[in-house]
């Protein structure tokens, strides 16, 4: 194996390039799933159920078959047979799926028939005409649910309880303690593009267009649902619309494969926005119990973070909200304990920062409560209890430029001089103001990911991965990576990414996916370029004859001798005299479990809020976020400060915003559409600031990447949270922060 | 969507005579009118489209002093009419604090007076709702209700009235213009829209196949302008109804009030005018301790209808914003912010 140059010159990396895509996607002409109308499409609408939990007892099959231009309704009676359990969960990051197999119906919004017509408006008033009648059992919609387990996991495989020091004796010894309870609501994903197909079958070949965070996976999934092979699917998804962790498959986008095979023509189905509100997973609604103390001198003495948070009856994912107190804040005793209840809605799952986001607002504020119960600063009593190794893993960080980040955010906040009674501040109208902040982190993860790359004698080079873009900047970051890596200027190479013909490059997830993608580009290119440099050293005709493979590095379509920049010879002349078309080569890259095993890795950053609060109205509103950020190296800063400012906003509408209604008596989602279910808009957020701290790591993967799509939304809540207690000495610690929680303590 | 019949008539004649057959509804930018369509909860039989019709889109200035407006005439060409904002600020206001520019740009005259409730179980085909479903009971009482009604409910329906519109206009006594089978007939804005009682399905006095035309503004409403003023108290800081608003008119003479108009919004299925603040603060020193009292009795009869007990409250001090804000004088230019209280406090007078 040749030894891989870390960096080489002349490339993208680095670079605030604007996103390739983006002139398609102003001008509409980049197409996503539901933009396909293959030849002999027909429609699909779901029908979905109106009650949480029973069966359904009729569907008015004849009304609905009789609307003119429905081709066919599909209910449990006709659904195609599938090859696997739809509860078989072999396959990673995957939930039990609702695919008509039975009349059960386990939430409200669970698929229960689907309408195949010539129109979407045929289709959706056959739906419509089912009327379904069900016989109804009583539901389960609230946290306070009577039936308490404890989880053995939570998230994706995390230990249900972890004990570190003793917690008892560090809070029985503490001069202060906090002993608070937090409470964060159901959450939707919300992507601007719904979840969408457009399959079509030939024989057991299957066509699909489909926005997915996880080609290979959804590949594989399918073809143990259908009893195919995985290369007999094939999916584009070039462009997604906002995925958030939500865009694994979804039952619903299996329907419409389902309905496709049903009725023998492609079909397309896209979810309505209320449809959103069920079968594809949400974040569940948490009650987070936090316990701290701390010695005389502000030391953090031990931390408790109980969590109880909810599933649904069938399936488990637990949201994972304690973690972040394993990392954070050095104490000598910390503790992270769960419970759950199952509720009659569908099953939760991976949403924007899963645990991190819900865990975070509770444990920022909890600690805000803390420095200011000790009488110190928020920033000095953060810094007092910084963890210069993770304080329950007891391993050094591979990198952590916190301490930067803080002091570069607090300069370019102006957070020096910050009162420390709260309702100290007031602006020239007489809103009261507020200073808060929030400590943001999240985990450096990576999966397995594989590339291809070629050079071509034309001097043109050609990188592929089934890598995918949700709008976070695939297409523009992983070609830098990709230029980079043969040293050829991005305009000279072709990039392929977003099908499932080329190579697995793992799942757009846990902010990983620069670095598994990426990761691989930087192997397949290196490879390539070792076979290049193989070829020259050893050719006598070639000015780098002789100058074995590390004396040469890739430079602007040309091998260079590293130790003498006048010996050089392009790709495509070396290819030439070789009488070779192309060379090409495939990577693969990996976590690396010994750097897991040595190091804690993860991504920080500090963000502080500003807030106004109308002292008569309680009305808040955030006039000023500064958050700053370490997350290794940067590949992107335009791109990376995007996913910064949209996590930050996510933060603020977390902190503000954000709350599905869940009916209590029906287990239904109230407020299942966007005028209704609050995000915020631009006037909510009228200052953002992102600083990328400088940090180098080299130990995380071979790139030193971090990953940077949701930690923005971490800190920022928090930061949010104590920034209205500053301004107004209210403490809300119900989430979304509520006029009538900030009016109910009276005149302000 | 249920299949429909579709016509477009020419004239009010042909457009009443269209919209008096059962079943029919009128369709003017369709905002809500179609949203309501969409999830199966207005399922009318046949659209009588409105906007192919003859006329009814201007703004016309009347002899006496007074304005019409056109049934037809967009939400934001009203508000962005100059003369009109020089003379009716509150209500310009109130358009601009609604909704969001897009909407507005569609939204007429006509349709905003006539939008459905927000309430979250009328959307809700699943759901009992007496508005649309007479008899079938009230899913409201004890869910998920910290947004309706504290003023004017009954036990058949907690609902209110989104407008905000509405507001101002019902504090300067606007008259609707209504053409119908029956004839022309006007209507005082205050007795246009019902309170539920036994009969929340009937939400205003239109008769079926009854067209609002226009929209008068007496000339006395102009009267107000150097003190006009509405604010809105909402979740985010636009696109969002209002939890409650105010609309606060006043003429101040030798230091005393020589005219007050108050109106709450959000509070109930009307735009509430709050007539017996208005008497209390006749004569009185436009400040603060009037102002408090005046909106403390607007609030008199206030009860929750269910987690909102809140309501009340704010809708009392967001009624005192208003009073203090309309007594401090109309801002030169209308705030950046139409409505909300983060818009800084006025400087300048309007003149
Ligand atoms: C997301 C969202 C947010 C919104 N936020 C706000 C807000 O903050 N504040 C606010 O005030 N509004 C808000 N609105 C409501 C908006 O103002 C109304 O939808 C709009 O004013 C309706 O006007 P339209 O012309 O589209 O009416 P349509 O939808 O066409 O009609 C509404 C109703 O009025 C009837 N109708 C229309 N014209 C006449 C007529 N001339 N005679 C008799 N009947 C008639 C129709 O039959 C229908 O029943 C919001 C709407 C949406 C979708
Ligand atoms: S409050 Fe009125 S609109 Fe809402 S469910 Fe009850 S009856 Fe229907």
């Amino acid at each position: 194996m040749v030894e891989v140059a870390r960096l080489r010159h002349g490339s993208g990396i680095g670079q605030p390039l604007t996103r390739r895509d983006g002139v398609l996607k102003v001008t509409g002409q980049a197409s996503y799933a539901a933009d396909n109308h293959p030849p002999g499409l027909l429609h699909a609408v779901l029908a979905t159920a109106r009650i949480a939990r029973g069966r359904v007892a009729f569907l008015d099959l004849a009304a609905a078959r009789a609307h003119p231009g429905v081709v066919e309704v599909m209910t449990p009676a006709n659904r195609p047979a599938l090859a696997q359990d739809p509860d078989d969960k072999s396959v990673p990051f995957s939930f039990r799926l609702d695919l008509l197999q039975n009349d059960r119906v386990r939430y409200a919004g669970q698929p229960i028939a689907v309408v195949i017509a010539r129109t979407l408006e045929a289709a959706t008033e056959g739906a419509a005409l089912l009327a379904p009648r069900y016989e109804a059992e009583p539901v389960e919609a609230s946290l306070d649910a009577a039936d308490v387990f404890v989880p053995e996991v939570v998230g994706a495989g995390a230990p249900g309880e972890t004990w570190h020091g003793d917690v008892d004796a560090g809070l029985a010894a503490a001069e202060h303690r906090i002993d608070a309870t937090f409470e964060t609501p159901m959450q939707f994903h919300n992507a601007m593009e719904p979840h969408a197909v457009v399959a079509a079958w030939e024989g057991n070949r299957l066509s699909l267009d489909m926005p997915t965070q996880g080609l290979s996976l959804t590949q594989m999934r399918l073809a143990a649902l259908f009893g195919i092979q995985p290369e007999e699917i094939h999916i584009r998804s070039p462009f997604i619309g906002g995925g958030f962790g939500s865009k694994l498959l979804s039952g619903p986008q299996v329907l419409g494969i389902l309905a496709a095979r049903l009725v023998g023509r492609p079909v397309k189905l896209v979810l309505r926005r209320e449809q959103m509100y069920g079968p594809v997973t949400h974040r569940a609604p948490t009650r987070q119990r936090l316990r701290l103390g701390a010695a005389a001198d502000g030391g953090l003495t031990a931390i408790h973070h109980h969590v109880r948070t909810a599933t649904s009856r069938f399936d488990d994912f637990l949201e994972p909200s304690a973690g972040v107190s394993h990392t954070l804040y050095a104490a000598p005793a910390i503790a992270t304990t769960n419970e759950a209840v199952r509720l009659d809605t569908g099953t939760p799952g991976f949403m924007r920062a899963p645990g991190e986001a819900s865990g975070s607002i509770a444990l920022e504020s909890a600690i805000d409560e803390m420095a200011y119960s000790c009488g110190m600063d928020p920033l000095e009593f953060r810094l007092r209890n910084y963890a210069e190794i993770e304080p329950v893993s007891g391993k050094p960080f591979s990198s952590k430029a916190l301490r930067e980040c803080y002091v570069e955010g607090a300069a370019s906040f102006g957070w020096a001089g910050r009162p420390l009674l709260p309702r100290s501040m007031r602006d020239e109208n007489g809103m009261l103001v507020g200073w808060g902040l929030g400590t943001a982190t999240f985990p450096a993860l990576m999966f397995q990911g594989e590339a291809r790359a070629v050079l071509r004698q034309d001097g043109t080079g050609l990188v592929e991965t089934g890598a995918h873009d949700m709008g976070q900047g695939a297409w523009t970051a992983l070609a830098q990576i990709a230029a980079e890596s043969l040293g050829l200027d991005a305009s000279r190479l072709e990039f392929r990414a977003g099908r499932s013909d080329l190579p697995n490059a793992g799942i757009a997830g846990g902010s990983a996916h620069t670095a598994t993608a990426g990761g691989a580009i930087h192997v397949a290119g290196a490879q390539v370029i070792a076979r290049l440099t193989e070829i020259a050293v050893a050719d006598p005709r070639s000015p780098l004859f002789g100058a074995g493979n590390i004396g040469v590095v890739a430079r602007s379509g040309r091998l260079v001798r590293w130790d003498d920049g006048s010996r050089s010879e392009a790709f495509g002349d070396i290819l030439a005299r070789a009488g070779l078309q192309e060379v090409e080569a495939r990577g693969m890259a990996n976590a690396d479990p010994t750097a897991a095993e040595r190091y804690a890795m993860h991504a920080h950053g500090a963000v502080f809020a500003e807030v106004k609060v109308d002292p008569e109205l309680g009305q808040v509103r955030v006039t000023r976020l500064v958050g700053a950020f370490a997350a290794g190296r940067i590949i992107n800063p335009r791109l990376v400060r995007s996913q910064y400012y949209g996590g930050m906003i996510w933060g603020l509408s977390f902190a503000l915003h954000e709350r599905a209604v869940l009916d209590p008596r029906t287990a239904r989602v109230v407020n299942a559409d966007l005028a209704e279910y609050r995000v915020p808009v631009n006037a909510d957020v009228p200052s953002l600031e992102a600083i990328l701290v400088d940090e180098e790591d080299p130990h995380v993967n071979a790139l030193g990447i971090k990953g940077v799509g949701e930690i923005g939304i971490t800190g920022t809540a928090g930061a949010i949270a104590n920034a209205i207690w500053h301004a107004t000495g209210v403490r809300v610690r119900h989430f979304p922060v509520a006029i009538e929680h900030i009016v109910a303590a009276g005149d302000l | 969507m249920n299949r429909f019949d579709y016509v477009r008539p020419r004239t009010v004649a042909e457009a009443v005579a269209a919209g008096a057959q059962p079943g029919s509804a009128y369709l003017a930018a369709g905002t809500n009118l179609l949203d309501l369509m969409k999830i199966g909860v207005a399922r009318p039989a046949r659209l009588v489209d409105l906007n192919y019709l003859a006329g009814l889109d201007t703004i016309e200035e009347l002899p006496d002093g007074g304005v019409r407006i056109g049934a037809r005439v967009r939400n934001a060409d009203l508000a962005h009419d100059l003369a009109f904002r020089r003379r009716f600020p509150a209500v310009a206001e109130a358009l601009l604090s609604g909704a969001s520019g897009q909407l507005r740009n569609m939204a007429t005259t006509g349709g905003n007076l006539l939008q459905r409730t927000r309430c979250a179980y009328f959307q809700d085909t699943a759901s009992a709702c007496n508005k649309r479903a007479p008899g079938s009971g009230c899913d409201a009482h004890g869910r998920e209700n910290r947004l309706h009604a504290v003023l004017g409910w009954s036990k058949t329906c907690i609902a209110t009235h989104p407008s905000d519109f509405c507001v101002p206009l019902v504090a300067l006594d606007a008259i609707m213009e209504i053409e119908g089978p029956e004839g022309w007939r006007e209507v005082p804005l205050a007795d246009f829209h019902l309170l539920p009682d036994a009969t929340p399905e009937r939400e205003s006095v239109l008769a079926p196949g009854e067209l609002v035309v226009a929209l008068r503004l007496p000339p006395e409403a102009a009267g107000f302008a150097a003190h006009a003023r509405y604010v809105k108290l909402r979740e985010r800081t636009s696109f969002a109804f209002a939890v409650v608003s105010a609309a606060a008119c006043l003429r101040i003479q030798e230091g005393q009030i020589a005219a007050a108009r108050l109106a709450l919004g959000g509070v109930a299925a009307k735009p509430w005018r709050a007539r017996a603040a208005e008497a209390f603060l006749l004569g009185a020193a436009p400040a603060e301790a009037a102002f408090q009292q005046a909106a403390t009795i607007a609030l008199a009869e206030a009860r929750p209808s269910g987690d909102n007990t809140f309501k009340i409250e704010l809708a009392r001090r967001i009624a005192a914003r208003a009073l203090r804000l309309a007594a401090a004088g109309t801002p030169e230019r209308l705030p950046a912010l139409p409505a909300s209280p983060f818009a800084p406090l006025p400087g300048g007078l309007h003149g």
